[in-house]
């Protein structure tokens, strides 16, 4: 099959490799119809992420129909299905209580030794995400196995186009978990830092649950227009001082709750942020946390601080201080897809949510390397790509 | 101030000081390996699987083959670096439904080693907490250095995938795999990635 794979830094080529199988009982294999790139893989275009090795197939956001299933599997060849990114046992300590991103056993005994020294206990598992997560094979590509097929997979019933469903597999529950963490309250003022498709999403859900005002950062105008349309108030911090607007705007008390969906990669014109860079290419430090730095700085006494946005390593300069003195509340987390799918397709089959708006771009798996590159550079005008294995290439990309 | 010295609860597998940890498995020489890992299954279930030698060999990775005499005699083939392997006959040296087995290599292992697997409760509704601790000498001469190189680098490594493996199985039914398909020619579909 064709597949989309990483190669190195700014390295991402299409290649034939061979097909999927399937490995275990549980195990359903899909055939794609629908994958997008997502700010995550942006985080492995650019090298940030450990443990990815040359070849292996990117794409975690990822639909299909059903085409072979394992003899415990639960699913039946010919189904229309979104699986969610994490991949989870369904029967652990951390999958009984809802948090499947945690999941003890999906990640393989032999990949988690690292994640158990890096962060103290093995990490969970994700398709197209470097090894230290499971190493397992992304679905930017022509098919998909899909372990755990009785857990994961949501249903889509007939009628329901892909680009109204395909975000259930990480950006939609990505953008309600960071609002359902931001603990939102009658009143409450939201500040987002990123307008990217998580934090698109993030500003639709927590209007979603009741907050009378959000308020989003960024810079880039068309995504700004985006979050305006989706009912917030907008931030440019190329032009606007942050934390002095959010304090104006919020009459001195400053924002509830504080919600940052922009990651490990942030831009940021500060002397810190500059610094921060040089050691992440050193490897001295891997993580720039300028947004989470501001959001912890303007968030008010007493308020809640989320964090959807990624993070991988050490980050200096961490204001420890601030988030203690002022009874800071900080919940962050790989999205717990699976404990959303069911109340997210309702409202989206309920017309509440709209998944579509974001959209700019479908291309073909062979133009793959091409939107990479885009995604990267133009962010501005490419605000979400899918990528449909059948769709005819575009001409010289 | 008081004299006794106020000893912690700590497992002695975790001891920083060797003859404490020695004392884990009554031993006094050689390394000793100590892992706990909670399987969220009744813990009679757990320990009927364990008994049950056999079940061991198809889900750990390290174990070639286990042949199981009688109940309390086994003769357990697990790889070591090189495609090579060493060998043991096992002795249970104490069994306790539903609690604990213990058991001692032989005369003429390649590697002389004891060890306990203790199945404990975990806190209400959790499942069972696995302990296994192992102890093993060194051969001396003619096996060679690899082994002893292979002991100091690989076993902890091994008893903790191992361990994994086992609670996958239990609590999953089945060993999690992400043999997938890659673009790096040398591999095929359902190989491992590393
Ligand atoms: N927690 C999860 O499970 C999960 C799931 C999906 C994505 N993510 C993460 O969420 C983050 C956002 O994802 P995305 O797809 O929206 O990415 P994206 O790259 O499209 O968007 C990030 C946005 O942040 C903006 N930005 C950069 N620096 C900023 C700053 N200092 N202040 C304000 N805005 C700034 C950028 O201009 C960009 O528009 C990434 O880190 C991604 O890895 C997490
Ligand atoms: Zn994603
Ligand atoms: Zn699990």
């Amino acid at each position: 099959m064709r597949a989309v794979t990483w190669q190195g830094r700014h390295d991402v080529r299409v290649d034939t490799v061979p097909d999927p199988e399937i490995v275990n009982p549980r195990d359903a294999i899909i055939k794609i119809t629908s994958t997008a790139i997502c700010g995550s893989d942006l985080h492995l275009y650019d090298g940030y992420i450990p443990t990815m090795r040359a070849g292996d197939i990117l794409g975690h956001e990822n639909m299909g129909e059903v085409v072979e299933v394992g003899p415990k599997s639960t699913l039946k060849k010919g189904q229309r299905v979104v699986i969610p990114f994490t991949i989870s046992c369904g029967h652990c300590f951390h999958c009984e209580k809802l948090q499947y991103s945690a999941c003890d056993n999906a990640n393989p005994s032999t990949t988690s030794d690292m994640s158990e020294t890096l962060y103290g206990y093995p990490m969970g598992s994700a398709f197209g995400y470097a090894h230290l997560t499971g190493g397992y094979a992304g679905g930017q590509a022509e098919y998909l196995r899909v372990p755990y097929s009785d857990v994961g997979p949501i249903i889509i019933p007939d009628g329901l186009d892909d680009d109204k469903v395909l975000f259930l597999s990480d950006i939609l529950p990505t953008g309600w978990m960071a609002a359902e963490n931001a603990e939102i309250e009658p009143g409450d003022t939201i500040a987002v830092w990123g307008c990217g498709p998580v934090g698109l999403f993030a500003i639709q859900s927590a209007l979603l649950m009741g907050a009378h005002r959000v308020i989003a950062i960024d810079h880039y105008p068309h995504r700004l227009e985006l979050a305006k349309q989706m009912g917030a108030e907008v931030l440019d911090y190329k032009e606007t001082d942050i934390r002095e607007a959010l304090f104006e705007m919020t009459g001195g008390i400053g924002p509830d709750a504080c919600i940052d969906c922009v990651g490990m990669e942030s831009h940021g014109l500060g002397i810190d942020n500059i610094v921060d860079t040089v050691k992440a290419h050193t490897f001295l430090g891997t993580d720039r946390p300028a947004a989470l730095r501001q959001a912890i700085l303007a968030c008010r006494k007493g308020g809640r601080v989320s964090v959807p946005g990624v993070y991988g390593g050490m980050a200096d300069k961490f204001p420890i201080g601030a988030l203690m003195e002022k009874g800071l509340t900080l919940k962050s987390g790989q999205t717990h897809v699976q404990k959303y799918s069911d109340i997210l397709l309702e409202m989206i089959i309920d017309g509440k949510i709209d998944t579509t708006f974001l959209i700019s771009h479908h291309a073909s798996l062979e133009d793959g390397p091409a939107m990479y590159r885009n995604w990267h550079d133009k962010q501005d005008e490419y605000t979400k790509i899918i990528l449909r294995p059948g769709m005819e290439r575009a001409h010289a990309a | 101030m008081a004299s006794t010295h106020m000893r912690d609860d700590a497992p002695p597998t975790t001891a920083r000081d060797g003859d404490r940890r020695a004392q884990a498995v009554d031993g006094d020489e050689g390394a000793i390996v100590g892992r706990t890992v909670t399987i969220n299954r009744p813990r009679d279930e757990v320990y009927a699987f364990w008994r049950d030698f056999a079940n061991l060999a198809g889900v750990m990775e390290n174990v070639e083959r286990i042949d199981v005499a009688d109940r309390g005699r086994s003769h357990w083939v697990v790889k070591a670096p090189g495609g090579k392997t060493v060998e043991w006959d096992a002795v249970v040296t104490e069994d306790v439904p539903g609690r604990l087995i213990a058991w001692e290599s032989a005369e003429e292992a390649d590697v002389d080693n004891r060890g306990r697997v203790e199945f404990l409760d975990a806190a209400p509704g959790r499942g069972t907490m696995v302990r296994a601790t192992i102890a093993y000498d060194p051969p001396a001469g003619i096996i060679g250095e690899w082994i002893a190189k292979f002991l100091q680098r690989e076993p902890n490594l091994q008893a903790r995938r191992d361990l994994r493996r086992v609670k996958q199985f239990l609590e999953t039914g089945e060993v999690s795999s992400s043999a997938s398909p890659s673009g790096r020619p040398s591999e095929s579909p359902t190989e491992q990635a590393l």
